[in-house]
């Protein structure tokens, strides 16, 4: 061994020299963690050990046009679990399920809740109890990753009688988050699923805040309060609406539990929708928070079919009330003079080929002008105006009066008018020779085929009543939109205006809904349904020479449209507060 | 028989405030937010430094010349006690599926393998003090090969990996001291380094020819040339075949080394917590006891293995630097202790011992932050651990003894 001291002494100094650079080299790797990317690491540790509990924001409040609340947010209580993997959450669920009476469903949601997002709180109970929270409160510590929080819930004061417009609101679905729509959504929020709640959900929907809990490895929380501030969350602003709530409940009022249809008021100047309903309804408050599994199948079971809004959804031919776009079309196209008869005077039906088509009424109505063809609703006046606009012309007329579009009122579940586009129709339905021309007599009275919603027929008399400038109609309070559908001479306007005030004088077909002091213009309608019993329509508007309100009504087996008259008319004396003439109501 | 001994105060001041140090971040390390049984454990802590200190006196009272003739006896026994770990050998804590503990009637009574790595390096010391001839040849490395081998080829077998990375720290130190050349220490070494890089053909290659160039400049005995070339072709082939009869576990604390991120929940989750803790640190710490990593738990084994990570979060890099400064500061005197030996023996003990401390500083601290593969060994004075703690006191002992008996120590000066 070589243990000359001056080979020692050497090594040595080689050995401090390694010795020095190795730890040289850990201290620089400490610096290069500890103070260089320092930042980045504290970032990591709070991470670690905060939780972030979602705070859910209040949505807007909706408002009616005198400022009533048709939705608003109560406080409610949630309860909500953290769990690191499925069988920890079930273990836990399994334990609560007592003392939260949870069934075996609720289980299996939450499981499927907890599957969606596992990172965020799993909803057990979206709306518990006091009584159930007074409970957890005082077993707390057994639970330590329960979280009760005070969440707003969406409530409707007014429940069914607004359900046809409002919609309600749910937890955001699964493929309601592949929608792209909702890319910023995150699962076990809550969203408008149906009417203004869904229309305007960019508006209505709040800025969620976050909470901070410090937890342990294991997720168990540790200290309520994190030490990171909690986002406050950010309440969406409110949203004012035309609706006129008076107007609506007195509506919700006539309709009763017996009637089954569907009623808009629009103020045909703008556009507003003043009320809108579809009777019967149901209520949107049973529906937040999960719909009870027993009241939609009770709702699906109803013959009655209250979740078909029959508003903007159900699709009526819409009879005699169509008489108005014939007349409008035959006086744009020039075929027809105002005070010209027909060459054949109503006996009570019209040859036409080898078919005899009927005129409502047995009796006959004579020679008429347009004026009393209306007020008549005479059938073989119209059958004749039909042919002379004939086919073609009868359809692009009804295009561009925009009635094989929809209203475009802003609900996003109304259904499209069914009109057709062209001849082609035909031709594809029935085949080149399975029609005749006869069916133009069809249409110019308003069946065939042609079905339309009760919101697009109040559009086309918003239109008649403005002056050919269909408005949209509009449930928010917007800037109003309208788009001209036809353009007829003072004139001609005058005449057909007076046909329909006709309607509501003595002798018209809804004469007995006159109403003292107001002068109406309006027109009833049947509509054929194969099924039953007929629809009755009416819509109008007054004052006949100002009008303000337009009312659109149709009474699922209403027979005939003098009872459906009856209810628009209460409703437009109700919102020009002018009473009806009682005496004179003859019902039928 | 017995000298009065003369204090060496720098070595015992620098071994006495590292236990300090660490009894304090074994009691911190019991400090969660949900109590568990490490709360408890820095109590048995000091009562293992107080034991280990009773030892290390007595060590001090007895004399180099008693040492050096205990050597044979307790090298055998503790080859003994590490044979007996493979049939009733008990895993614990991060080295659960090793069998590196010593049980008697299922409670672990102590791990052989800390005292075992003070034996062999005074049996290495005992042996090359002995050989006339610096060892100038592969072949003449036979016994010294030997002394080290059969402890460690138990270990591995255990299979406890970072004990074995002590043993070779250990041989290489100890050789290099008694003045074997240093081409030589890297032909030994050379196979394990083409195993290391035979992962990658550039870098295995690029390594073949310096080696080459080595074996032409040193000239080594033809045969042993030639066999060096054949090994290193061997593991540099074998090794990737090799890599499919490692242990899974073993396997994915070297795929972690390279990756941290490749295995997140599992291996990597220790480390990256390890990284974060430190990383959160700062400067001067979240405060002693206040590691947030550490009391909620995130922090993996906080009192034994990842015990220095506690160091970083709490006290930051100024209580990082510290404990280092620490450590050099007693490995340089040691050093110095090593050079001022009376003899060859105590000159190559107090080498070894350091270079085995050294070891384990570079593996243990170098793996909180992710520079060495995770292996479960433990931080000398720091990591809680009653063995170790006794082992590394006997050491200090063993240290003060060789200073007293130095030249230019007190005691020499005296004679």
């Amino acid at each position: 061994m070589s243990f000359h001291p001056n080979d020692i002494a050497r090594r040595a100094r080689m050995s401090t020299m390694a010795l020095v650079f190795g730890f040289v080299l850990l201290v620089g790797a400490f610096f290069k963690t500890q103070v260089v990317q320092n930042r980045q690491y504290v970032m990591q540790s709070e991470e670690n050990r905060l939780r972030p509990i979602p705070l859910p924001a209040p949505r807007g409040i909706i408002y009616d046009r005198h400022g009533e609340v048709i939705a608003e947010n109560l406080p409610a209580y949630s309860v909500s679990i953290t769990a690191p993997s499925v069988d920890s959450l079930r273990s836990a669920l399994a334990q609560l399920a007592p003392t939260l009476q949870l069934t075996q469903n609720d289980i299996n949601q939450a499981v499927r809740r907890y599957r969606r997002a596992p990172t965020r709180p799993t909803v057990i109970l979206p709306d518990a109890s006091i009584d159930i929270v007074s409970v957890l409160e005082e077993h707390r510590l057994d639970f330590p990753r329960l979280i009760i929080m005070s969440v707003p819930k969406r409530y409707y004061p007014d429940g069914p009688m607004v359900a046809s417009f409002v919609g309600y609101t749910g937890e955001i679905s699964e493929a309601e988050l592949n929608d792209p729509r909702y890319a910023n959504y995150k699962p076990g929020q809550q969203i408008g699923k149906g009417g203004l709640e869904k229309q305007y959900e960019s508006i209505l929907h709040g800025k969620e805040g976050v909470r901070f809990d410090e937890v342990d490895a294991r997720g168990r929380p540790v200290r309520g309060q994190g030490p990171r501030p909690d986002l406050i969350p950010v309440g969406a602003p409110p949203l004012y609406t035309n609706i006129d709530m008076d107007l609506q409940k007195f509506t919700v009022g006539i309709f009763g539990d017996s009637l089954q249809g569907g009623a808009v008021a629009i103020d045909p100047s703008t556009g507003e929708v003043l009320a809108l309903y579809s009777a019967p309804s149901w209520d949107p408050n049973k529906f937040t928070g999960g719909i009870p599994v027993d009241y939609y199948k009770q709702l699906l079971e109803d013959k009655r079919r209250p979740l078909v809004n029959k508003a903007i959804q159900g699709t009526y031919p819409p009879g005699s009330t169509w008489k108005l776009a014939t007349s409008i079309m035959g006086l744009q196209t020039g075929v027809v003079g105002l005070k010209d008869h027909m060459p054949v005077s109503c006996s009570g039906g019209y040859q036409y080929g080898t078919r005899y088509f009927r005129c409502w009424d047995k009796k006959g109505h004579g020679s008429l002008d347009l004026e009393g063809a209306i007020k008549h609703s005479c059938d073989v006046y119209f059958y004749q105006l039909g042919l002379r606009i004939g086919l073609t012309k009868m359809l692009a007329g009804g295009i561009s009066l925009s009635m094989r579009d929809r209203s475009g009122i802003d609900l996003p579940e109304e259904n499209p008018p069914r009109w057709p586009y062209s001849k082609e129709y035909y031709d594809r339905k029935y085949g080149p020779r399975g029609w005749s021309n006869a069916e133009v007599l069809n249409l110019s009275i308003g069946q065939g085929a042609n079905s339309q919603t009760v919101v697009n027929m109040a559009k086309l008399y918003s239109a008649f009543a403005a002056k050919g400038n269909a408005p949209r109609p509009e449930i928010a309070h917007l800037v109003p939109q309208r788009k001209q559908v036809f353009r007829l001479t003072a004139e001609q306007e005058a005449g057909i205006l007076e046909g329909l005030k006709a309607v509501l004088e003595a002798g018209g077909t809804a004469g007995a809904s006159a109403i003292q002091g107001l002068t109406l213009a309006g027109k009833t309608g049947t509509a054929q349904n194969t099924g039953g019993e007929d629809h009755g329509w009416f819509v109008g508007f007054a004052p006949a020479d100002r009008p303000k309100i337009v009312v659109a009504v149709l009474l699922e087996f209403g027979l005939h449209g003098s009872r459906a008259a009856h209810i628009a008319s209460d409703m437009i004396g109700h919102y020009l507060k002018v009473g009806p003439i009682k005496a004179t109501m003859d019902e039928g | 028989m017995s000298r009065p001994i003369v204090l060496d105060v720098r070595l015992l001041t620098a071994a006495g405030l590292l236990s300090l140090f660490g009894v304090a971040m074994v009691y911190s390390a019991g400090q969660t937010d949900t109590p568990t049984a490490v709360a408890g454990v820095y109590k048995s802590q000091i009562m293992w430094l107080l034991i280990g200190m009773g030892f290390a006196y007595a060590v001090g009272q007895s004399s180099v010349r008693f040492i050096e003739w205990m050597t044979t006896p307790l090298y055998l026994l503790s080859v003994f006690l590490l044979m007996l770990t493979l049939v009733i050998g008990q895993g614990a804590g991060t080295a659960a599926s090793t069998k590196s503990w010593l049980a008697i009637g299922g409670i672990r009574v102590g791990q052989p393998s800390e005292i075992a790595k003070v034996t062999v390096v005074l049996m290495l010391a005992k042996l090359l003090s002995n050989q006339r001839e610096t060892p100038k040849s592969l072949l003449d490395l036979w016994r010294p090969a030997l002394v080290v081998g059969i402890p460690w080829a138990i270990i591995m077998l255990q299979p406890d990996l970072g004990t074995g990375i002590v043993f070779i720290g250990i041989f290489f130190a100890m050789l290099y001291w008694a003045g074997v050349a240093w081409p030589l220490l890297i032909l030994i070494a050379s196979p394990a380094i083409s195993l290391i890089l035979s992962f990658s053909v550039g870098l295995w290659g690029a390594w073949f020819f310096i080696l080459l160039a080595l074996v032409l400049w040193y000239r080594p005995y033809l045969i042993e040339g030639i066999v060096l070339m054949v090994l290193n072709v061997a593991t540099g082939v074998v090794a990737p075949m090799m890599w499919e009869k490692l242990a899974p576990y073993q396997q994915n604390r070297l795929k972690v080394f390279i990756d941290p991120s490749a295995d997140p929940r599992a291996s990597g989750y220790h480390v990256i917590q390890s990284k974060v803790a430190i990383g959160s640190g700062g400067f001067f710490g979240k405060g002693f006891t206040e590691g947030t990593q550490k009391r909620l738990a995130f922090l993996p084994e906080q009192h034994t293995d990842f015990i220095f990570s506690v160091v970083g979060e709490e006290l930051g890099f100024l209580g990082v630097t510290i404990a280092l400064a620490l450590f050099l500061w007693l490995f340089l005197r040691i050093t110095q202790v090593a050079e001022r030996a009376n003899d060859s023996f105590s000159s190559l003990v107090a080498f070894g011992l350091m270079s085995s401390w050294f070891v384990h500083v570079l593996v243990n601290v170098g793996m909180t932050l992710n520079l060495m593969p995770i292996t479960g060994i433990p931080l000398p004075f720091f990591s809680y651990g009653g063995s170790f703690m006794l082992a590394s006191w006997l050491a200090v002992g063993i240290l003060m003894r060789i200073s007293g008996e130095g030249r230019g120590s007190a005691l020499s000066l005296r004679r």
